[in-house]
């Protein structure tokens, strides 16, 4: 499309009709700046707040620290709210990533009677309000007299991330080429070496991208595990109850390190993948 | 007879754990949307007696956070899809190589837990931050004008927090596009916004109707932006459940408003995905 405004050179157009020309073909792009800022606006003031000398409440700059990176448990709790969000993370991504991708195989590789209604089970939770999901669980948990607290918590993190990484799974097998199987079987491999051999090394990608995705969503948590941890903190159950009286910036520390690491994380995996294709 | 089972026995595990999970809770949270308190019990303490009426009641005395809830997520929805629909053509069809990079930064702001980042806001738009005095130094709004603490702030938080979960989908579709079919509508003398409007926007749609669900359905439940950056006249639905549980300990009027709202979005989502056309949700 771009090759049409080529005659912009030509020096008889006026400078001013060429600056809008610049922007009418690059207003998407400027748009695109504009749009990135807004995304990262919040992200860099939390990043800047971590190095405030702020003492209790974190709301006023009152000049440059390191301090806080150099001793990010400083604040009470903080590291023991952190532990817990990791702790529950994990173990809610290892199952989630287990269980989703059984149900994305047996959806996306096989047909049989009942699978239109498996599809709809794992839409269901995805449609519920958070609000809705995290409530309904506090009431049965209630029912069998089971407190709230850590394995509750880790419960609900599994339900909602099943279907994330039923999603995810299934839409890689959706991409695969069923010709590569089709050549492994050719080549007299059973089905199961054919599984673990091409199909699995194929889909792994998805499966690994599928729990990066539940461990984000589970570590970022707040609504479902406020109803369902009791009185186990979570970083971000941390974070809401202490804005009333101020989050200390050892929150912001743990938070801009956490989205350094994560973007660490995504960027060498996908320069691996990239290598791996060549 | 292997092959029959195999499927089934991969679904076991997974549907068990959702089906207790999250199937019966459900089933148990209608149950106790009818009960009514225990005659001289305590506090939380409620039987069954069928009382539907507990809808009518709960609907009648929150009418108003109600219709805030559906309120703010529509227009919470409507800007995010105009925000994010832009950004994904922009990266479908203008970053070349960059493409990658881009949607890793589109999903980046995430990894910073989003009450860090909607508390960042409440204090960037607040008296300290830099945005209200710049504002009002340059007369765009009053002396007295704030910005926290507003409809204004909760919606624009909402925008904000649920904007990834509609640009994702949306850049999925756009995608797809094959950008010869944008030439050829060129070719037969489409001008820009007819292109857009008859293939363009069409082709994305399966986009649009994802993204709008996985914006509208989180914001009409959301309370976190109405608790951070709102005021008591922006209380949504889902402050009124969250203090009916914890605060009140009134399970059964919570339970008819949570019944109440998923049933509200339920119907929402079916009659949109059928005027939209598309039946390709997940």
């Amino acid at each position: 499309m771009s090759q049409k405004v080529k005659d912009a050179s030509i020096p008889t157009i006026p400078l001013g009709a060429r600056i809008q020309r610049w922007i009418g073909r690059n207003l998407i792009r400027i748009y695109a700046i504009f749009a990135f800022t807004y995304l990262f606006i919040p992200v860099a003031y939390t990043f800047a707040f971590s190095f405030n000398d702020s003492g209790k409440s974190n709301l006023i700059w009152k000049g440059f620290t390191l301090g806080n990176w150099q001793n990010p448990c400083g604040a009470p709790e903080v590291c023991s709210a952190l532990g817990n969000s990791i702790k529950i993370g994990f173990l809610a991504t290892f199952f989630s990533t287990i269980l989703g991708t059984m149900i994305a195989f047996a959806i996306g590789r096989h047909k049989f009677r009942g699978r239109s209604t498996s599809n709809l089970l794992i839409f269901l939770p995805m449609a519920t309000p958070e609000i809705v999901m995290g409530a309904s669980l506090l009431s049965l948990f209630l029912v069998f007299k089971i407190n709230p607290g850590f394995w509750p918590t880790v419960i609900a993190h599994i339900v909602f991330c099943i279907s994330f990484v039923v999603v995810t799974v299934k839409a890689r097998i959706a991409s695969l080429d069923p010709r590569l199987e089709q050549a492994a079987m050719d080549l007299y491999a059973n089905e199961f070496e054919t599984f673990r051999r091409v199909t699995l090394p194929l889909v792994a990608p998805g499966i690994a991208g599928a729990a990066l995705l539940a461990f984000s969503l589970s570590f970022d948590d707040f609504i479902i595990t406020n109803f369902n941890s009791g009185t186990l903190t979570t970083f971000p159950k941390f974070i809401y109850v202490s804005a009333a009286r101020g989050i200390p910036a050892q929150a912001n520390v743990i938070g801009s390190a956490m989205f350094f690491l994560a973007l660490t994380i995504v960027i060498v995996g996908q320069l691996v993948n990239r290598r791996k294709v060549r | 007879m292997g092959k029959i089972r195999t499927p089934y026995l991969l679904l076991l595990p997974g549907f068990g754990f959702l089906f207790t999970f999250f199937i019966l809770p459900i089933i148990n949270l209608a149950q106790t949307s009818t009960q009514t308190n225990v005659a001289g019990g305590d506090t939380g303490q409620y039987e069954q007696t069928f009382r539907f009426a507990n809808y009518v009641d709960a609907f009648v005395e929150n009418k108003e956070q109600f219709g805030r809830s559906f309120l703010y997520a529509t227009i919470a929805t409507v800007l995010a899809l105009a925000i994010a629909y832009p950004l994904a053509y922009a990266i479908a069809f203008k970053a070349g190589k960059y493409k990658n990079l881009l949607l890793v930064l589109v999903v980046a702001p995430f990894f910073t837990s989003f009450l860090l980042r909607t508390i960042a806001w409440k204090q960037i738009l607040g008296e300290e931050g830099f945005v209200v005095p710049t504002l009002r130094s340059l007369g765009i709004i009053s002396q007295s004008t704030t910005l926290t603490s507003t409809s204004f702030a909760v919606v624009m938080g909402m925008t904000y927090n649920f904007l990834p979960f509609m640009t994702l989908p949306l850049y999925a579709s756009i995608d797809r596009i094959d950008p010869r079919t944008l030439e050829a509508s060129g070719d037969l003398y489409a001008n820009g916004l007819t292109t857009f409007r008859r293939v363009t926007l069409p082709l994305s749609m399966p986009g649009v109707v994802a993204g709008t669900l996985l914006t509208f359905i989180p914001a009409a439940g959301d309370y976190v932006n109405a608790a951070i950056l709102g005021n008591p006249n922006t209380k949504m639905l889902g402050n009124v459940i969250e203090s009916r549980y914890f605060k009140i300990v009134d399970y059964p009027t919570a339970a008819a408003l949570s019944f109440t709202l998923m049933a509200a979005i339920l119907i929402l989502v079916t009659l949109y995905i059928r005027k939209a056309g598309t039946e390709e949700l997940v």
